[in-house]
C-alpha cells in the first residue's frame, strides 16, 4: 500500500484555522495571567502583545513585535491558539514568529510599519496570517498576499465602535454590490478595488469573501459585538475593550456570550448588566494617528 | 430529518452546508430550546474550551446530554469529539466531557497549528480514499471494547463509532465530499 501523503501549511489547512475561530472572541493579551483570565472566560484564541493598543496609543514611539520569552509564558499557560503581532512588511519578525510556532500571524496596522509599499508575502510561511482591512479592496490585496483570515480594522485602542462599522459596512456592502454586477462590470470593480479579477470573480459566484471576515478595532461591549456580528462579522477580535475595563473577567465571559448569542436581544439584555465600567473611549475626531490608514 | 449543529462556536456553518448537501434539514442549536426539535446533532470543530464553558452558561450541557442518553445520534468532529469523549488527557481540571462515547483523548495530541496537515484516509466502506484535514487534532489515546474504528493513522483512531455516536479528529465539513456526513446519517437513521 502507498503511504497517503500528508501535506502541512496548506491553503486548506491555514484557513482551516480560521473556520475553528469562527463565532468566538479572540482577546489581546499581555501576560500569563491575562491569558488564564481569557480562557477562562472562553475565549476561542489569544493574541499575544507587549502593550494594549489603548497604551501603544498612549505611550507613543515605535511599536514591535512583543518579546519572544513573553509570547513563550502566554503558550506555555494556555491551551487555546496563540496570535502574535508582526510589523506591516516585517517578514523578519514573521518569521521569529514561525519559530516560536505561534497560531497565528497578525500583520498589524497596531505597531508600527516597517514596510510603507510592502507587505508581507504570506504564501511563504506555513503559519497562518490575518491581516486588516477597511475596505473590499485592502482585504483582497492582503488575501492575495496570502492571509488565510480578514479582520477589519476599526480604529485600535479606542472603545470607539464607529470606524468598525465603517470598515465592515463597506467590506460587506461591496460584496453584496458585486453580486449583483453582470460580467463586464466585475473588469471594473477589479479596477477600481485594486484586487485581483479572479477574487472579483469569486465573490460575484460565492457571495463571500474566499476567507473568513472577523471584526477588530473598538469593541468594548456585549453590545458592540452584538452589532458588528449583525453586521457579517463571523468573529470579533478584543483589545482593550476587556482588559482595561472595570472587571475584566465578568466582561470576556459576557462578550463571549454575546458573541454567540449575537442575534438573540432578551440573551443580550441579560449579559450585558451589572458589568461595571467599560474602558474610557476615545473621539476619533480628536486621534494624532489613525492607525487604520496603516496599510496599502 | 431535522439535524441541529451545535452552533456554540466554531464552524457549524460549514457542518450545515454540508448536511445540506446530504440530504438533511440542518438547524443551528444556540441554547436549550432547540435541543428539542432535532433529530440527531453536529457538534462541530472549534475550541472545546470555549464550547464546555458556552454549553454549561446557556443551560445546553445538561438537557444535551438526557438526550444523548436517550438515543439521540450524535456526529462531534475535532472538538465535538473532545466534548462527546468519555476521558481527556492533558485538558484543563476544568473540562468534564459529556461521556457519550468510551474512548480517551489527548487536547491538541497532533501538535500546533504548523503541525496540522491534510492526508488521505482510508476509511472502511468507502471506495476511495477521503481527504482528512486535522487542525489541531486530539489524538485518540484509548479506546473502548465496544468502539468500531473506521479509519486510523499511525495507529491512533480518527474516526470511530459506538451505537449511534460517530466521532472524527479531521474535519469532513472542510471538504467537498459529504461522504462522512452521509454514513452519519445513514447511522443515525437506520431502523433497528
Amino acid at each position: 500500500m502507498t503511504k497517503a501523503l500528508r501535506e502541512t501549511g496548506t491553503e486548506l489547512v491555514k484557513r482551516g484555522l480560521a473556520e475553528m475561530l469562527k463565532g468566538g472572541v479572540i482577546m489581546d493579551v499581555v501576560d500569563a495571567e491575562q491569558a488564564r483570565i481569557a480562557e477562562d472566560a472562553g475565549a476561542a484564541a489569544v493574541m499575544a502583545l507587549e502593550r494594549v493598543p489603548s497604551d501603544i496609543r498612549k505611550d507613543g514611539g515605535v511599536a514591535r513585535m512583543s518579546d519572544p520569552e513573553m509570547i513563550e509564558g502566554i503558550k506555555a499557560a494556555v491551551t487555546i491558539p496563540v496570535m502574535a503581532k508582526a510589523r506591516i512588511g516585517h517578514f523578519a519578525e514573521a518569521q521569529i514568529l514561525q519559530s516560536l510556532e505561534v497560531d497565528y500571524i497578525d500583520e498589524s496596522e497596531v505597531l508600527t510599519p516597517a514596510d510603507e509599499t510592502h507587505h508581507i508575502d504570506k504564501w511563504a510561511f506555513e503559519v497562518p496570517f490575518v491581516c486588516g482591512a477597511t475596505n473590499l479592496g485592502e482585504a483582497l490585496r492582503r488575501i492575495s498576499e496570502g492571509a488565510c483570515l480578514i479582520r477589519s480594522k476599526g480604529e485600535a485602542g479606542t472603545g470607539n465602535i464607529v470606524e468598525a462599522v465603517r470598515h465592515i459596512r463597506s467590506i460587506t456592502g461591496d460584496i453584496r454590490k458585486i453580486t449583483q454586477a453582470d460580467s463586464a462590470e466585475l473588469f471594473d470593480w477589479a479596477k477600481q478595488l485594486q484586487s485581483p479579477l479572479p477574487l472579483v470573480q469569486e465573490i460575484a459566484e460565492t457571495g463571500c469573501l474566499p476567507v473568513p471576515l472577523f471584526c477588530a478595532g473598538g469593541i468594548a461591549t456585549p453590545a458592540d459585538a452584538s452589532l458588528v456580528m449583525q453586521l457579517g462579522a463571523e468573529s470579533v477580535f478584543v483589545g482593550s475593550g476587556i482588559f482595561k475595563s472595570e472587571d475584566p473577567a465578568q466582561r470576556a465571559q459576557a462578550i463571549v456570550e454575546a458573541t454567540t448569542n449575537f442575534a438573540d436581544a432578551d440573551k443580550l439584555a441579560k449579559v450585558s448588566r451589572g458589568l461595571g465600567e467599560a474602558m474610557p473611549g476615545l473621539e476619533i475626531g480628536n486621534l494624532e494617528t489613525r492607525l487604520s490608514d496603516r496599510g496599502w | 430529518m431535522k439535524v441541529g449543529v451545535l452552533a456554540l462556536q466554531g464552524a457549524f456553518d460549514r457542518h450545515a452546508q454540508a448536511l445540506s448537501l446530504a440530504g438533511a434539514a440542518p438547524l443551528e442549536v444556540r441554547g436549550s430550546q432547540y435541543l428539542e426539535e432535532i433529530d440527531a446533532l453536529v457538534i462541530p470543530g472549534g475550541e472545546s474550551t470555549t464550547m464546555m464553558k458556552l454549553a454549561e452558561s446557556l443551560n445546553v450541557r445538561k438537557r444535551l446530554m438526557e438526550r444523548i442518553e436517550d438515543g439521540l445520534p450524535v456526529l462531534g468532529t475535532c472538538a465535538g469529539m473532545i466534548l462527546l469523549s468519555k476521558e481527556i488527557f492533558d485538558g484543563r481540571d476544568d473540562q468534564h466531557p459529556f461521556g457519550s462515547i468510551d474512548i480517551g483523548v489527548r487536547r491538541n495530541g497532533y501538535g500546533r497549528q504548523l503541525n496540522s496537515f491534510e492526508e488521505d484516509l482510508e476509511i472502511n466502506d468507502f471506495d476511495t480514499p477521503f481527504r482528512g484535514v486535522f487542525i489541531r487534532a486530539p489524538l485518540v489515546e484509548r479506546i473502548g471494547n465496544n468502539v468500531e474504528v473506521l479509519a486510523s493513522v499511525e495507529g491512533h483512531p480518527v474516526f470511530c463509532r459506538e451505537g449511534k455516536i460517530m466521532v472524527t479528529s479531521f474535519h469532513p465539513e472542510l471538504v467537498d465530499d459529504d461522504r462522512v456526513h452521509r454514513l452519519f446519517l445513514e447511522t443515525a437513521f437506520a431502523s433497528n
